[in-house]
């Protein structure tokens, strides 16, 4: 499979205040963190979650705990792809019940993760709202699915990717839009 | 993350990533058995047949629970009860089975090798939940993953399996896995329970209790079937314990204290004592959580990807 | 027999003593205090000690050890009890024995493992009890063989019945590798046995009376062998009687097999020819047999195929052969008469050497049965025996000191004879 780079979306910069915004915009929203916790779906999503909830705590000065969410056991797919996904750990550690959780991921496409999101969350418990936080909304949507706090929105077609790389696991910040031939 | 084989038959000569597959997904699907609500759809619309041709009530049970987990559905069959008294051959009864399209069929016999003889009629996934004395490949995966949980690896750690190693439906499997994994395996009993060149599976062997509990890390105890004594091996067992019981003053000897094991049932007061198996070092009854998440975790990655 | 206790410094002068420890002979004074050599030098001067007794003439060589006797107790103290063994032995020159379980009860448990010990306590010889195989010789259940030898058993055997299943002979080669002591089996295949009563041949043809083949004992010796191999364990094959078993274990040894063995000295002194006067005395088991066996016998003596010589002293009261030949019991005593018996017909026959013999009688068995023995040096315990190489005389039932008199040796004519015993701090004149 090749690929070819066809756009910037965002620098380590862009980045930085692009997750600012979604943090103001996710306590005004939620009227305060007091019922509101945060959830990162595996991979990015986790270090994602992790840095609004920080940003968060400088904002508002309490702390903010952070769960993390595997889907694979949730997905519908896995028995079509070739490869097995790997699973992993899914940790969340607080009391769902009544909350209202912000899952959070670094793109959201045909939004089915967010579907497996969802019902490995009602497995947790019964949450007075899910809401969605995505970085990068690049559309073709298979599922009535929308994100609550979007930071770009992306229109891409179908032989293009949005690429995310992350400082905690790629070496740095920056999302990229490429073309791929199949 | 597919695995290299495509059945559990046994564990040896599977490599040490597939094995390493197994245990990291484990701990996965350990966590599904912390929650409120134990059960994820991953293996919705997969067919598990649990076929038992003997007892073996906590094994078939920690299979059932795995599966219901996935939310497969389990279809059970257990010798006694089934057609197989009326007369019906083995093949038969397997070919009638799997003409109702199964998709993954764990097999418990009591003769080794039957497994494999499965595998030639049925076109399904197939696990092995033990075949007489060759291999039990979940028990001693579930042993590594009690062992992986608390020590972090297996490479280089010191394992001593103590008891009647002729007789263990586990033993082997766990001599394979533990070697494998890179861990130094030590057996222990009296000589009339180590089989005969067993050291040329690359584990040594002593018939002094004290000289493997100095050298483990980790010890595996195994069960003494109580009939053992009339079979003339062991001359009593009052003497077995006296010999290789392993007791709070024996361990009260070493210098650091050693994890202590146990596949159960426990025969309390035989090959170990309660006050050892109830010690804050036995990770017994953590073997029996992990093993419905290996269980768990054997199934999604045999089956996931048919 | 005269026994002193010796409560102060005693000499015994021109001692020419037979040390198999240095393999040397040599002549010196020996003086002995509080139970312990205290010198051992020529001319040692008579004011250092309060008594002298002279040795002149006379050979010194370690107490003898007799790995296989049947004392009675508990159970047939009819026919013998550990004190009246204890006199038989001392009487043959033994200072250290080893007792076979027979006894009734079994010496199966440790309570009986320890009554052996406490019974013999006062003895001024050892006593050490051989246990059982199988719980009550019954030959179906091991015993607690590691209790056992914890409680002080120096071997396990059901002597006076073969282990017949193969299978748990197995198990006790197997298990007793822990205990680190020999199984002993009583190697007669009792199918093959029959009823005979005496060894199958010519003879017992020429008398009418049925027969106890060779190849019972063989059968059983091959298969315990190849046990043994197979497990890797130690064992101990006792009283052969035929050349077929001496080969076998020649055999063995020659492959590397640990394996030990003992004869009697009836089955190096008599033959089945002594069956022809119909004397029960002559009944044992292994029965006696060929002149070719016996002479076999002597050949793996002396080339070290046999490590021991052991009596299989087997007191019976006279009612119990003094009777038809088929119902008399199987055994002689044989404490009295094993020096002289092998004196005259193994050392003055020119078999062996004095020192061998020695070797026979005092370490080779002490080893195999792993006693502690005392070595002939200062400060050592003292334990020795006296005895004349050369004496001739007349073996008659004043020199049988056990309860029974059941031996086909009265009467016979000896060359060579133990005087005197110093153990425990007791002198005792035979």
């Amino acid at each position: 499979m090749n690929f070819k780079m066809k756009s910037h979306l965002m620098d380590e910069l862009a980045l930085k205040r692009t997750i600012t915004r979604l943090a103001f915009e996710i306590v005004e929203r939620c009227k305060g963190t007091e019922n509101m916790r945060i959830i990162g779906i595996r991979t990015r999503g986790e270090f994602l979650a992790k840095r609004i909830a920080r940003k968060i705590e400088e904002v508002e000065g309490v702390s903010i705990q952070v769960g993390i969410l595997d889907t694979v056991m949730y997905r519908d797919d896995f028995r079509i792809k070739k490869q097995l996904p790997a699973i992993e750990l899914t940790d969340i550690p607080f009391e769902v019940d009544g909350k209202i959780l912000v899952l959070v991921d670094d793109v959201i496409y045909t939004g089915r993760t967010i579907r497996a999101a969802m019902d490995a969350l009602m497995d947790f418990g019964r949450p007075s709202a899910i809401q969605l936080a995505v970085l990068i909304d690049r559309g073709h949507r298979e599922l009535p699915i929308k994100a609550d706090y979007i930071g770009k929105n992306v229109p891409t077609s179908d032989n293009e990717e949005v690429r995310v790389r992350m400082k905690e696991s790629d070496g740095k910040d920056e999302i990229l839009l490429v073309e791929v031939d199949q | 993350m597919n695995l290299s084989i495509k059945h559990l038959f046994g564990l040896e000569g599977v490599p040490k990533e597939d094995i390493d597959s197994i245990l990291d997904t484990a701990f996965s699907f350990r966590e599904v058995l912390e929650r409120p609500i134990k059960k994820v759809p991953t293996l919705k619309g997969v067919t598990v047949v649990n076929l038992f041709f003997e007892n073996s009530t906590r094994t078939r049970i920690s299979f059932e629970l795995a599966e219901k987990r996935l939310s497969a559905d389990t279809v059970n069959f257990s010798a006694a009860s089934s057609s197989l008294t009326k007369g019906e051959s083995l093949r038969d009864t397997i070919q009638n089975l799997f003409a109702m399209k199964m998709d993954v069929v764990v097999m418990r016999h009591p003769v080794p090798g039957s497994v494999k003889l499965l595998a030639q009629f049925v076109d399904a996934v197939i696990i092995n939940a033990g075949d007489g004395t060759h291999e039990h490949p979940t028990q001693a995966l579930l042993d590594m993953m009690s062992i992986k949980e608390k020590y972090g690896s297996l490479n280089g750690l010191n394992v001593a399996i103590i008891g009647d190693i002729r007789h263990s439906r586990v033993a082997l499997s766990n001599i394979f896995g533990l070697k494998t994994m890179g861990a130094n395996v030590l057996l222990c009993g009296p000589p009339t329970f180590i089989p005969y060149g067993v050291e040329s599976l690359g584990v040594k062997v002593t018939y002094n209790l004290d000289e493997a509990l100095g050298f483990a890390d980790v010890v595996n105890i195994l069960r003494i079937q109580r009939e053992r004594q009339g079979k003339g091996q062991i001359p009593s067992l009052r003497e077995y314990r006296n010999v290789y019981g392993v007791t709070q003053q024996r361990l009260s000897k070493l210098k650091r204290p050693i994890t202590i094991m146990h596949p159960g049932p426990i025969n309390r007061g035989v090959e170990v004592d309660s006050d050892v198996a109830d010690s804050e070092h036995s990770i017994i009854l953590h073997q029996v959580l992990n093993g419905v998440a290996v269980r768990m975790s054997i199934l999604y990655l045999l089956a996931g990807g048919r | 027999m005269e026994k002193r206790a010796i409560t102060s410094s005693i000499l015994f002068k021109n001692a020419k003593v037979i040390d198999p420890f240095r393999e040397k002979t040599y002549d010196t004074d020996i003086l002995v205090d509080k139970g312990k050599i205290q010198k051992l030098s020529k001319n040692i001067s008579e004011k250092e000690a309060k008594e002298q007794i002279d040795l002149k003439g006379l050979h010194v060589a370690p107490g003898f050890v007799d790995l296989h006797v049947h004392f009675r107790e508990p159970g047939y103290e009819n026919s013998e009890t550990i004190e009246t063994g204890c006199r038989a032995a001392l009487a043959g020159g033994f200072t250290k024995v080893c007792c076979m379980p027979n006894t009734n009860p079994a010496i199966d448990t440790r309570e009986t493992v320890r009554f052996i010990y406490e019974k013999a306590e006062n003895e001024i010889v050892d006593v050490y009890p051989i246990a059982a195989v199988t719980k009550g010789r019954k030959g179906e259940e091991l015993t607690e063989m590691v209790e056992l030898a914890e409680a002080g058993a120096v071997a396990f055997s059901d002597d006076g019945a073969p282990v017949k299943n193969a299978q748990l002979m197995r198990f006790a080669l197997e298990y007793s590798k822990i205990t680190g002591k020999p199984v002993i089996n009583h190697a007669e295949d009792s199918q093959l046995k029959a009823d005979g009563i005496m060894n199958e041949g010519v003879v017992s043809t020429q008398m009418g009376i049925s027969g106890n083949p060779g190849i019972a004992e063989q059968v059983m010796i091959a298969r315990d062998l190849c046990l043994a191999e197979f497990v890797n364990a130690r064992i101990h094959i006792p009283h052969i009687s035929t050349a077929g078993s001496v080969e076998l274990i020649r055999q063995a040894k020659g492959r590397g097999l640990t394996v030990t063995a003992e004869a009697t000295p009836h089955h190096f002194s008599l033959t089945d020819e002594y069956m022809r006067s119909f004397d029960a005395n002559g009944k044992v088991a292994p029965p006696l047999r060929t002149e070719e066996d016996r002479l076999a016998i002597i050949a793996g003596i002396k080339d070290g195929t046999i490590d021991a010589i052991a009596t299989d002293h087997a007191p019976h009261i006279y009612d119990t052969k003094e009777t038809s030949l088929d119902l008399a019991s199987y055994g002689m005593i044989g404490l009295e008469t094993a020096f002289a018996l092998a004196m005259t017909n193994l050392v003055h026959k020119e078999a062996i050497t004095l020192m061998e013999l020695i070797k026979l009688l005092t370490i080779k068995p002490a080893m195999l049965m792993q006693l502690p023995i005392p070595t002939f040096e200062k400060g050592a315990e003292a334990s020795f025996t006296v005895f004349n190489p050369d004496e001739w005389w007349v073996f008659n039932r004043k020199n049988i000191f056990s309860k029974s008199y059941n031996t086909p040796f009265i009467g016979s004519e000896f060359t060579g004879r133990v005087k005197a015993v110093y153990n425990k701090s007791h002198y005792i004149n035979i």
